[in-house]
């Protein structure tokens, strides 16, 4: 791949590195990562991922930008209230980088469209915020055989990982079997988040999916970050292939594309104005 | 035995906000019952009414998940620590 001069200036910092160069920078500007949710953790891992020139970005979202989002949603902006939250990132990305591809999709990804949607992609992001989505796309993941680098977050929490069963890793119903029962666990607007919290998470996140691409260091599989600000610690759990895993072990029951139920989320705007 | 237990946000609300309190038992399940004694209802958030660890929370041993060791017998020693770690979601919101 020959890079144009503005290219070579764009990328200047990853090319100068070893274990990037000019082959590195090559490899993500062919890449194709998609990232589900373009929020919370969206938002800062979509502007690290464009900005390093991962060639063709794919979304999903359904919502539509909300006053209350811009707390932490960076890739959106005051104006942008009401227009669809891909839109809107994909606008942003445009000015930052327009060698990116963007593929939006606003709507909600399903078990009837999900998988086909994945397929498409080298690496996928989970930054959806409810338990049925991230099951939905653990299990998409896995059938497609594609690694997932999943990240979560509540109040001051935060938690990431890389699922790549494909490889031989765990997947996330090795680490977690089953979703909590409605009202266990608050996965909703009602429990709060730290803004800056979004930031750390989507950013590993990025990080995680940069360096599959590139094929360096040792991305989190088989181990769960876990991040606490207000202690400021990261603690690195490890996560195992569980035999037993109903989705990728020994003897498995689910073998097609199952969605769960939807918890209500009471404050999510009911409608995308745009 | 008195061992270390990492408390998640989520839960704190049961130990007055603290992250981290302790607890006296030779195994994790004496563990829960001391933590349940001292801050009651915590056991019923973690554990199923048999008793068993609920699917969304893993508790590990050091860096552990106790699910591949002994699970709730799985035996303590000095300086160990346990770290109760729930299944969160958020992440659009």
């Amino acid at each position: 791949m020959d890079f144009n001069e503005e290219q070579i200036e764009r990328y200047s910092r990853h090319i100068i590195l070893p274990e990037v160069g000019g082959r590195g920078q090559a490899k993500l500007l062919k890449s194709r990562v998609f990232v589900l949710g373009a929020g919370g953790l969206g938002s800062p891992a979509l502007l690290y991922l464009a900005a390093a020139g991962v060639g063709t970005i794919g979304m999903a979202d359904g919502d539509c930008v909300d006053l209350s989002n811009l707390q932490r949603q960076v890739i959106h902006n005051t104006d942008r209230i009401g227009v669809p939250k891909v839109h809107s990132a994909k606008e942003t990305i445009g000015k930052l980088n327009p060698d990116v591809k963007v593929v939006p999709f606003h709507g909600r990804l399903t078990e009837e469209n999900i998988r086909e949607t994945v397929r498409e992609y080298d690496v996928v992001l989970d930054g959806s915020d409810n338990f049925p989505t991230r099951f939905l796309m653990n299990d998409a993941c896995f059938f497609e055989e594609k690694p997932l680098v999943s990240g979560s977050m509540f109040r001051f929490d935060g938690q990431v990982s890389v699922f790549h069963p494909a490889k031989g890793f765990p997947c996330y119903r090795c680490l977690y079997p089953e979703p909590p029962p409605k009202g266990l666990v608050p996965s909703c607007q009602e429990a709060g988040v730290l803004g800056a919290l979004a930031g750390v998470i989507g950013v590993l996140q990025a990080v995680e999916a940069i360096k599959l691409v590139l094929g360096i260091g040792d991305p989190l599989e088989g181990h769960l970050m876990v991040f606490d600000a207000l202690k400021m610690t990261f603690r690195k759990v490890r996560v195992r292939k569980d035999p037993e895993c109903a989705l990728c072990g020994e003897s498995p029951t689910i073998t097609t594309l199952k969605a769960y139920k939807e918890e209500a989320c009471e404050l999510r705007p009911a409608t995308c104005e745009k | 035995m008195v061992i270390k237990v990492r408390i998640p946000t989520p839960l704190r609300k049961l130990t007055s906000g603290s992250d981290e309190v302790t607890a006296t038992g030779a195994n994790v399940a004496e563990i829960i019952e001391d933590l349940e004694r001292n801050y009651p209802g915590l056991k019923e958030r973690i554990c199923e009414e048999d008793g068993k660890l609920r699917r969304f929370v893993n508790i590990y041993l050091n860096d552990e998940d106790i699910r591949f060791k002994e699970n709730m017998d799985t035996r303590l020693k000095e300086n160990d620590e346990l770290s109760i770690i729930p299944a969160i979601a958020g992440g659009a919101l």
